[in-house]
């Protein structure tokens, strides 16, 4: 039989690739070992192998093809005494793309996720003190915004990476003050590929490559920016920055009320946050709950590449230390993006992203798509639902929240995280003191399972809450079970 | 790369200091004694709560290192930190507020004794958590280099903070960028109970071997020595080596903390460095060998006492904080 050769898998994530070069042709004599193509993976161009010896009968997927989804059989490899005629006449053969396709890039193929901008948005409102009042609990309306102005300006299809780059690389260019510092973000072009090409436009000096040692470089940025610098630290995830826990939270959170306003922080904390896919439970893990909890720190989760976008520049502009949780996952997807420079999502506004009058569901980060798509499937069963993104975690907009709940009776919180202290528990409680006589049903959280995070991918699967358990829960609230 | 060294006791080679030099010691040490006795004393009162380490003892670390500092130098410690204001020119007045927690200390009463800072001065701290300074102190020196300011950081820390394994993280750093800082290990034997010899392996001061960075073992009872050692550390570190390690041996004539019985030591131990080590003894030994009038003594003992006593009416007389400023200060406000 004659052996398949399959489009291999090259980190956790990768679903798809690009075949970007066959460095064997038809014919060809193959060792094992010798490397036999190029793969192009949205972090990386990787070498692939070949594991058997043969030769190489035939090229199933010719270079240049995007998008080639994993274990798709690439080429075919016949042992000693079989021949190109023993191929199964199965396997299709994909033709290299037109040159208007390869133009296109692997973008053309993806779908860009609409986030839904037809919601109509709270006006918002300008409060004096609005942070303190926060802090003792009161309901603010958000600040104002009015996004749909910045979609209608013009927009491109970015995917999240690219759209935190090109955060990072505006304000870096706006204003000197701004470096990077995290493990592999210079010359590695970032673990994840998200500071690509920023070595080459700003240098050593401000794109700069950190040993292995969290605690130490955190600490350093924080007297940095003490002194009057805004550091941009990348946490390869933010697993890691438990190590640097102390600083983000007794240096750089406390300073400003420990000088008495005399000193302050401007530092933003950011990498990706939560579970990515079979990276078990070291590295699985959301922070949301552990840096909401404290004073003096602002925490904000994007999901589309345009909260990642206008919530990055609004962090880096931040005077206050600013925890940043992005997602490996969604790094890939892509989204609208409004092209102004000036387009800076105010920190503590929450979007509805769909607006629906039986029941809120609130959500962050990945979460906020599997809630869309959660959405999509309840209103086929006749339920409409709200789907509020939060975009800050600290401060919460309570204010958008309770309007929602106001208006649906029903809540439903959505997070990676586990329940207990979650940022669930945090909107039941909103709920119950602020629209305890609105709700027509118990408050419910769909969360993480209270484990650590399994490596089997079925129970991964299982600890992570999915689209079903968001529909199931609404389904609950709505009494339709 | 200069091998790691210990330098001579008392080395003698340099010129005689200026009696206005030795004056300026006399005076600058004197004061962090007289105003540390006086927060022991309000302490005591209970008019100064929580956490309150004294520097008695080891004023001539801060205040030999101090005399070879520039305006653009900036200085972080941890939370032994009353000594480091005073010698980088904070007021007295505004430090000992802050310990009485009221509205006109330099952090309006909020951080008290271990956390106060000053732009205007580059001080930058008063850490409570032990090693986190260092950090601090490092990112300081990060900041000169990008700003190209030619400052340098002063980072002091304690022998027990040198056993922190983000120090060792900030050594590496520091030498692998050649980051203007100066680490200054005060070692006063003891972090709190536990001494150095049953902490530490090794010397402190060679900690910094591996990674190339000069270290140097130096009297920290003596202000002279502690000068020169901080001169020929600044020159290296301004000539754009790098980091430079200085553990000063030095000694606290009181507990941890106000709450320390010191137990941890003998009677004698404490009574042998007060009376054959003392730091401002020698000194004033040295001016009156040098001829210096008893008055002239006695004026800068008169004047020192005024200005720690006028702190220690003005830090309770100034008002506590209003209510409302338990709400302020969380965050730069946003609109």
């Amino acid at each position: 039989m004659p052996t398949q050769i399959l489009m291999p898998a090259l980190s956790p994530t990768m679903t798809e690739g690009n075949l970007a070069k066959w460095l064997k042709s038809e014919g060809d004599l193959v060792e094992a070992g010798d490397v036999i193509a190029e793969i192009e993976t949205d972090k990386a161009t990787m070498e692939v192998e070949a594991v058997d010896e043969g030769v190489l009968g035939k090229i199933l997927v010719a270079e240049g093809t995007q998008g080639v989804a994993v274990n798709t059989p690439i080429a075919v490899l016949l042992e000693d005494g079989e021949s190109v005629d023993d191929i199964d006449g199965g396997a299709a053969v994909i033709p290299a793309p037109s040159n208007d396709d390869a133009q296109k890039g692997s973008d053309a193929d993806d779908i860009v996720i609409s986030s839904g901008n037809k919601a109509v948005q709270p006006t918002g409102a300008y409060v004096e003190n609005r942070d303190i009042l926060y802090a003792q609990g009161e309901v603010i309306e958000p600040p104002p915004f009015d996004e749909a102005e910045f979609f209608a300006k013009g927009t491109i299809d970015q995917s999240v990476r690219e759209a935190l780059r090109d955060a990072m690389a505006e304000e870096m260019r706006k204003d000197d003050r701004v470096y990077l510092m995290g493990e592999e973000v210079a010359e590695y072009q970032g673990a994840y590929k998200v500071s690509q090409g920023l070595l080459d436009e700003f240098g050593a000096k401000r794109i700069i490559d950190t040993p292995i040692t969290e605690h130490g470089f955190t600490g350093m940025a924080v007297g940095s920016a003490m002194s009057g610098l805004r550091p941009i630290v990348e946490y390869m995830t933010w697993n890691f920055a438990m190590q640097a826990m102390d600083h983000i939270i007794n240096s750089a959170a406390k300073t400003l009320y420990m000088a008495g306003g005399k000193l302050g922080c401007p530092i933003v904390f950011r990498g990706a946050n939560g579970a990515a896919s079979r990276v078990a439970a070291q590295h699985s893990q959301c922070y949301a709950s552990w840096y909401a909890h404290v004073p003096g720190l602002k925490v904000v989760s994007p999901w589309s590449a345009a909260d990642a976008k206008g919530l990055l520049k609004s962090a880096i502009r931040d005077p206050n230390p600013v925890v940043f949780l992005e997602n490996e996952i969604l790094y890939g997807q892509s989204f609208e993006v409004p092209t102004d420079e000036d387009y800076i999502i105010p920190i503590g506004r929450a979007k509805i992203e769909r607006s629906g009058s039986d029941v809120t569901i609130v959500a962050f980060s990945i979460m906020v798509g599997k809630s869309l798509a959660a959405a999509e499937e309840l209103s086929k069963q006749g339920i409409d639902a709200e789907v509020i993104n939060l975009r800050t975690i600290r401060p919460i907009d309570r204010w958008t929240i309770l309007e929602s709940v106001k208006k649906t009776n029903r809540i439903v919180s959505v997070e990676e995280g586990w329940a207990f202290s979650g940022i669930g528990s945090e909107i039941a409680a909103i709920c119950g003191e602020h629209a305890f006589d609105y709700l027509d049903a118990p408050v419910t959280r769909v969360c993480g399972a209270d484990v650590p995070m399994p490596y089997a991918a079925n129970l991964e699967t299982l600890a992570l809450p999915q689209s079903e358990d968001i529909v199931e829960a609404a389904r609950k609230v709505c009494y339709v079970d | 790369m200069a091998a790691p060294k210990k330098s001579k006791k008392n080395d003698k080679s340099n010129d005689l200091p200026s009696i206005d030099e030795l004056k300026k010691f006399y005076y600058d040490m004197l004061l962090i004694r007289r105003f540390e006795e006086k927060s022991g004393q309000l302490y005591g009162m209970g008019l100064i709560g929580g956490f309150c380490h004294l520097y008695i003892g080891q004023e001539a670390v801060v205040t030999g290192i101090t005399a070879v500092q520039n305006p653009q130098d900036s200085v972080v410690t941890s939370y032994r930190d009353h000594a480091h204001m005073l010698a980088c020119g904070m007021d007295p007045k505004g430090i000992m507020a802050e310990l009485t927690g009221r509205s006109d200390g330099y952090s309006r009463g909020k951080g008290g004794s271990m956390h106060m800072f000053s732009r205007d001065k580059n001080f930058f701290g008063g850490h409570g958590i032990v090693g986190a300074g260092t950090a601090i102190g490092t990112g300081l020196g990060f900041a000169h280099k990008y700003k190209e300011d030619g400052g340098v950081s002063m980072a002091y820390m304690g022998d027990g903070a040198s056993n922190q394994g983000q120090v060792a993280e900030c050594y590496n750093m520091a030498a692998l960028w050649k980051l203007p800082v100066l680490f200054v290990i005060e070692n006063n034997q003891y972090g709190m109970g536990t001494s150095v010899s049953r902490s530490s392996a090794g010397q402190l001061y060679r900690r910094g071997e591996g990674y190339g960075i000069p270290g140097e073992q130096v009297d920290g009872m003596d202000v002279l020595a502690v000068k020169d050692a901080a001169s020929k550390a600044l020159d290296y570190i301004r000539s754009g080596n790098g980091p430079y390690i200085l553990e000063m041996m030095t000694y606290r004539y009181r507990g941890h903390s106000m709450s320390d019985p010191a137990k941890y030591r003998t009677k004698e131990e404490v009574a042998s460095m007060k009376n054959d080590r003392d730091p401002i003894t020698h000194v004033k030994n040295m001016l009156q060998e040098r001829g210096v009038d008893e008055k002239v003594i006695k004026d800068m003992d008169k004047e020192i006492k005024n200005i720690v006593n006028e702190a220690a009416i003005f830090a309770q007389e100034s008002p506590e904080l209003a209510e409302h400023e338990l709400w302020t200060d969380i965050l730069v406000e946003s609109a």
